[in-house]
């Protein structure tokens, strides 16, 4: 340990010889204290600040009909159903369009999201309806995507029991 | 022929430099710290390739776990005092000092209001182990909205994040972000983790 003492002047005759005291002192308690001290505040940090994703509702109009209607050739529905499946189709619900199913893998949504049919098409609106099924982690997952294929127009839409009536004509379930 | 001598070496070692390098992480670890808050629930957040990051101050974080409870927090312990002085003569509840400074101590909670006086007055180990409601958001009991309110007419300018857990239903979060439309809030973050954005499309 260290141990730094100062020896009394014995008083006695003799040459005075300053007593040669060694500089180095144990450290290891010092050693031990530091890595007390790093491992206490390692484990207390908070490294990374959590992500966000921003996103941006539409205000609540105050009247339906100033709304205009989304010509059918401009609309895509993506519908979130259960289990993580992803439903989608182009145009609207009224004409019957046919229903495919797709992932949210990269080569699924995707693909779709960056095919010619939709991003040749300035006025091209993705409407994304989650079914009541569907978990919190979809929502996420498919903004994601839309922000990644930096697709600008894009809403989060309550689902319509014509869009239900559809998925179930024609996946079935 | 001279005997072959074993080398006595001094199994002491100069621990100079090993003391300066910790004394260093030490140093950094102090002034990068910030201590991580007591979260009432553990929510596992889905990930999302998005970079923004989350501010330090004034926000507001809605938790909402898998068991469809919603927890509501915000930052700075001036703004809860006011809140809860705001919430408390909405309600015609009244809290006692200690509650204030314990109310303005916690990070988030997830009890109506009418629960809110005995949960506040509990130790502080005991209100770790209660098992939290979470905030009706029912039409009828909307007390998220009055928070939310109440909370943005104290600090005008914190920021509403959404931290939800991965498993959470769709109706639920959905009914958080209709109750944030009511209160005219149409821009929100949705708290995710990282994730690698992917290089090609």
């Amino acid at each position: 340990m260290a141990e730094i003492q100062q020896q009394a002047d014995s008083g006695k005759g003799g040459k005075k010889r300053a007593k040669r005291q060694s500089t180095k002192i144990d450290m290891t308690p010092l050693v031990d204290l530091a890595a007390l001290l790093i491992t206490f505040f390692m484990l207390t940090t908070t490294f990374n600040k959590p992500q966000t994703m921003e996103i941006n509702m539409p205000v609540k109009p105050d009247n339906i009909e100033e709304q205009i209607a989304l010509k059918a050739s401009n609309a895509m529905t993506i519908i979130l159903g259960e289990d993580d499946k992803v439903f989608y189709y182009f145009g609207l619900a009224e004409d019957k369009p046919e229903v495919l199913e797709t992932t949210y893998a990269a080569d699924g949504i995707r693909k779709v999201l960056v095919s010619p049919q939709v991003k040749s098409n300035d006025k091209m609106t993705i409407m994304v309806k989650p079914m009541d099924g569907s978990r919190y982690k979809n929502m996420v997952d498919i903004l994601d995507e839309l922000k990644i294929t930096d697709t600008k127009k894009f809403a989060l839409v309550e689902i319509a029991d014509a869009d239900i009536k559809l998925v179930q004509e024609q996946i079935g379930g | 022929m001279p005997k072959v001598k074993v080398k006595r070496t001094n199994p002491s070692l100069d621990m100079t430099p090993m003391v300066d390098l910790f004394f260093l992480l030490v140093t950094f670890f102090m002034l990068t710290a910030t201590a991580r808050p007591d979260e009432a629930v553990i929510v596992d957040t889905p990930s999302s390739a998005s970079e923004i990051k989350i501010p330090d101050t004034n926000v507001i974080t809605i938790t909402v776990d898998k068991n469809d409870r919603v927890f509501f927090g915000v930052d700075g312990q001036q703004t809860k005092e006011a809140l809860l002085d705001k919430i408390g003569s909405k309600y015609g509840v009244s809290f006692t000092p200690e509650e204030r400074k314990t109310f303005s101590l916690l990070s988030n909670f997830g009890v109506p209001i009418n629960q809110l006086k005995s949960y506040l007055s509990m130790e502080s180990n005991a209100r770790k182990e209660v098992n939290q409601p979470g905030i009706p958001v029912d039409s009828t009991h909307n007390e998220l909205g009055d928070w939310v309110l109440q909370t943005r007419l104290t600090n005008p300018n914190v920021v509403i994040a959404i931290k939800g857990d991965q498993d959470v239903s769709y109706p639920t979060v959905k009914r958080v972000i209709d109750i944030l439309q009511d209160k005219k809030v149409n821009r929100f973050n949705l708290i995710t983790d990282m994730e690698m954005k992917p290089t090609a499309l």
